[in-house]
């Protein structure tokens, strides 16, 4: 291991002369309660980016289901969780739903089953899972009708022509509206805080409670969720240019 | 400088030089426009035609080269653009109206807001206008209810209302259906006889047989030939000048 | 700066590249407008495809099918839960009734928030936008990093630094000014949706074609007079629609607030949750307040929809 002392003891020096108190650099209890947040909350990001996508795909093609029922509920549960708020979603999967999944300990108790992680999971998923069912629809409505005729024409099953030829134009057409979902679901994984999801802003606002070095830790918060986001646009960027067809761009 | 007189071209412009990137778009371009006279100036797309149109009005700058209007150079960093706006007025292929606003608005709005004009008098006279251009009764359409002929010829008033001493026009009939292409051209031909100098950059060969007084080919940012709509179309001398009146007559 | 860059794919007017000139395209998007003979294999799109808020015709036909499901689904779990209380406790549904005035007042506290928030923000954020796209490099410069930073930073971190580090009262002269808690929360909320706005301002008159600037500056008006009179005004009917949705993403954002310690629906719901101690309410109490936001949300929603396509079929 890379001997850091004189990084975290820079930082120390730093609070003696100016007052700036960056505990999480010099404390090392405060060093490893905020990385262990961060990585709750890098943890949490990737499991909602993921599992949002996949509901987005698979919800799109439900979309196009030729029975009513299935539309229907799709539909619903789209504009549910697009038109309330993520944060009393949240509360509504913890607390209420969750009084009722309990199952019973070793020891005899009544505890609950899935953890406040996993609902801030399954709440964050489905409500930016919602939002990306809308985004590839439109993607999908954006697939020229002559392409798919032609993919009928050669014999092509719905599945199949889902799959091999209308998601990937699709895919393609959607990913700028995707880019601006995924960030926004990186903002969004804040709310965890208020079911005590022992994420970033948890931690940060422990940290500033014991050492009461608020601004320093809010700036650092800032700091952070912004380069996490620029990060997240400049892969999606790669990932749009690598997608790219020749000849085949949006106005 | 001395001032200006009318028999010193209107528009004189010498051994003009632009290239954007790596692409030399003007490469040295020379013509004058004496006041009245109508040029116009055909050639293979991306010979620069409309970039010279441009450089004329100072919308794009040039590299090389001086281009006078009414004695006065137009890439003088010191120039009154609003002066020169004044004395040229420009009609585009894509008539670019103001959408948001109808017909009569689109012709009063620069007289009143650039030129200061009562708006009394401007109106008066943007109605005279719009039955020079034959649209009366269409004042307060939107562009987006008339057709393209229509609103190439509310557009081409809306340049006259700013009563300018040359007008320029670019390729004003290339985005145009065939039917409508007539009525815009005679337009123009009527403005044309009237005596207002006109630069035009067409494809409309017969339209510039018509009422040219000098034909100019260039290609590849050079002037290559010009000269009198007989004798250019009957006698054109470089073998560049006759490949491509072929390839459209 | 590509034309029309804009992470508003509501504003680019998109297009695949298409083989046909120009009239035949026209055709072909007149095409989409009139609609195809249905085949049974997919669905009719909409006219021009809007990846955030474009509803296909599975939706319009099965309107409030949804809001249907959601009453339902209130009506299924306070069933569940009557069943489940004791007998001599008063019904859920009065329960919900008795506290339906208090949670009122909770909400019409989001809704003031929102309508500030959104007014405060609306107008820094145009000011904002203009000066994205001013022509002086360092303006634009602390402009784009102002707009980046309000978009990007989480809205709740945002609330934290608004009533954390604001003061309670601001003293002016002799003035004091209270800064209630309320107030500090939306002076942070107004201050993510100026960043928005800005970005929407952007993009808008980015969208607008060059030869509107090009037609403007040839007849010789200034720049100031061009975005006043000829860009602005058409820019104002493009940004509705996204202005619209980002209302609604405000209004659903509000509820952040009771985390920091403002009193609005939220906060009274667990509030109210806490004194009537009944398990049983849970279920029907939150899904009671997830049915006030769709109500208000919803029609909004509708009505956005409605707008654009209106404002796309040219």
């Amino acid at each position: 291991m890379i001997n850091l002392n004189p990084l975290w003891d820079w930082f120390r020096t730093l609070h003696e002369t100016t007052g700036i108190n960056l505990t999480i650099f010099y404390d090392p209890f405060d060093r490893a309660r905020f990385f262990n947040g961060f990585l709750t909350s890098l943890r949490l990001m990737a499991i909602c980016l993921v599992a949002s996508v996949v509901i987005g795909v698979v919800g799109a093609w439900v979309q196009r289901s030729r029975m009513l029922v299935l539309r229907a509920i799709t539909q619903g549960y789209v504009q549910f969780f697009r038109n309330t708020p993520p944060l009393v979603q949240l509360y509504f999967f913890y607390f209420a739903l969750g009084s009722y999944v309990r199952i019973t300990s070793p020891t005899g108790l009544s505890v609950p089953a899935v953890s406040n992680f996993s609902w801030a999971a399954i709440g964050l998923s489905l409500y930016a899972g919602a939002f990306n069912i809308e985004i590839f629809r439109a993607g999908i409505e954006a697939v020229p009708r002559e392409t798919i005729e032609a993919a009928e024409a050669l014999g092509y099953s719905r599945l199949k022509a889902y799959v091999y030829i209308i998601l990937p134009l699709a895919f393609r057409i959607s990913l700028p509206a995707l880019n601006n979902n995924l960030v926004n679901l990186v903002k969004t994984t804040t709310i965890a805080y208020a079911i005590a999801v022992p994420e970033m802003l948890y931690v940060a606002n422990q940290i500033w409670s014991d050492e009461l070095n608020v601004p320093e830790m809010m700036n650092v918060l800032l700091v952070i969720y912004v380069s996490l986001v620029a990060l997240l646009v400049f892969v999606m960027g790669r990932w749009e240019r690598a997608l790219r067809v020749p000849g085949y761009t949006p106005a | 400088m001395p001032a200006w007189t009318p028999d010193q071209p209107l528009i004189r412009i010498r051994d003009v030089h632009l290239s954007f990137g790596a692409v030399q778009v003007l490469n040295g371009i020379s013509l004058d426009v004496m006041k009245g006279d109508v040029i116009c100036i055909i050639g293979p797309s991306g010979a620069g035609k409309s970039t010279l149109l441009r450089c004329v009005n100072a919308l794009v700058p040039i590299d090389r080269g001086s281009i006078l209007v009414e004695g006065q150079e137009v890439h003088d960093a010191k120039l009154d653009k609003l002066a020169l706006r004044r004395k040229v007025g420009m009609v585009f292929q894509q008539y670019n109206l103001f959408p948001h606003r109808t017909a009569l608005d689109n012709v009063m709005m620069a007289p009143i807001h650039v030129l200061k004009r009562p708006r009394g008098e401007v109106e008066q006279e943007a109605r005279a206008l719009m039955r020079k251009v034959r649209l009366e009764g269409k004042e307060g359409s939107y562009p987006g209810e008339l057709s393209g002929g229509q609103q190439q010829r509310v557009a081409i008033a809306r340049s006259l209302a700013m009563q300018p001493d040359v007008m320029l026009f670019d390729e004003v009939t290339a985005a145009l259906d065939p039917e409508t292409v007539k009525e815009v051209l005679v337009t123009i031909r009527e403005l044309a006889e009237e005596g207002m100098t006109c630069m035009i950059v067409t494809h409309e060969m017969g339209f510039a047989r018509e009422i040219a007084d000098e034909i100019y080919f260039t290609d590849r940012g050079v002037v290559v030939e010009h000269g009198p709509p007989a004798e250019f179309f009957a006698h054109s001398r470089d073998p560049r000048t006759r490949q491509f009146l072929s390839q459209i007559l | 700066m590509i034309p029309n860059a804009t992470d508003l794919p509501v504003l680019k007017p998109f297009r695949l590249a298409s083989p046909l000139p120009g009239g035949e395209r026209s055709e072909r998007e007149a095409f989409r407008v009139r609609g195809f003979p249905r085949s049974h294999k997919f669905v009719i799109p909409s006219p021009r495809p809007s990846p955030l808020r474009a509803e296909g015709h599975g939706a319009l036909r099965i309107g409030p099918a949804y809001f249907l499901f959601l009453t339902s689904a209130l009506l299924l779990a306070v069933g569940i839960g009557q069943a489940a209380a004791a007998p001599a406790a008063p019904s859920i549904i009065a329960t919900l009734i008795k506290w339906t005035p208090l949670l009122a007042q909770g909400f019409a506290l989001n809704i003031a928030m929102s309508f500030i928030a959104m007014t405060i923000g609306t107008a820094l954020g145009f000011a904002l936008g203009l000066a994205l796209i001013s022509l002086h490099r360092p303006v634009r410069g602390v402009a784009w990093f102002l707009t980046e930073f309000f978009r990007n930073a989480p809205w709740l971190v945002l609330l934290f630094y608004c009533m954390l580090l604001l003061p309670f009262e601001l003293r002016i002269g002799d003035t004091i000014i209270p800064l209630p808690g309320w107030m500090k929360s939306t002076l942070g909320l107004s201050l993510a949706v100026m960043a928005n706005v800005a970005e929407l301002v952007r993009g808008a008159v980015n969208s607008i074609p060059f030869g509107q600037w090009e037609a403007a500056e040839a007849l010789a008006f200034s720049r100031m007079q061009t975005l006043r009179m000829v860009i602005l005004p058409q820019c104002i009917k493009r940004m509705t629609p996204p202005w619209m949705n980002l209302y609604a993403i405000l209004t659903v954002g509000t509820p952040l607030a009771s985390v920091v310690g403002v009193s609005e629906a939220m906060t009274l719901t667990g509030d109210i949750l806490a004194a009537e101690n009944r398990s049983e309410l849970l279920v029907p109490m939150y899904l009671y307040l997830l049915l006030w936001f769709f109500i208000y949300c919803y029609p909004i929603a509708r009505f956005t929809v409605s707008l654009e396509r209106r404002f796309q079929v040219r």
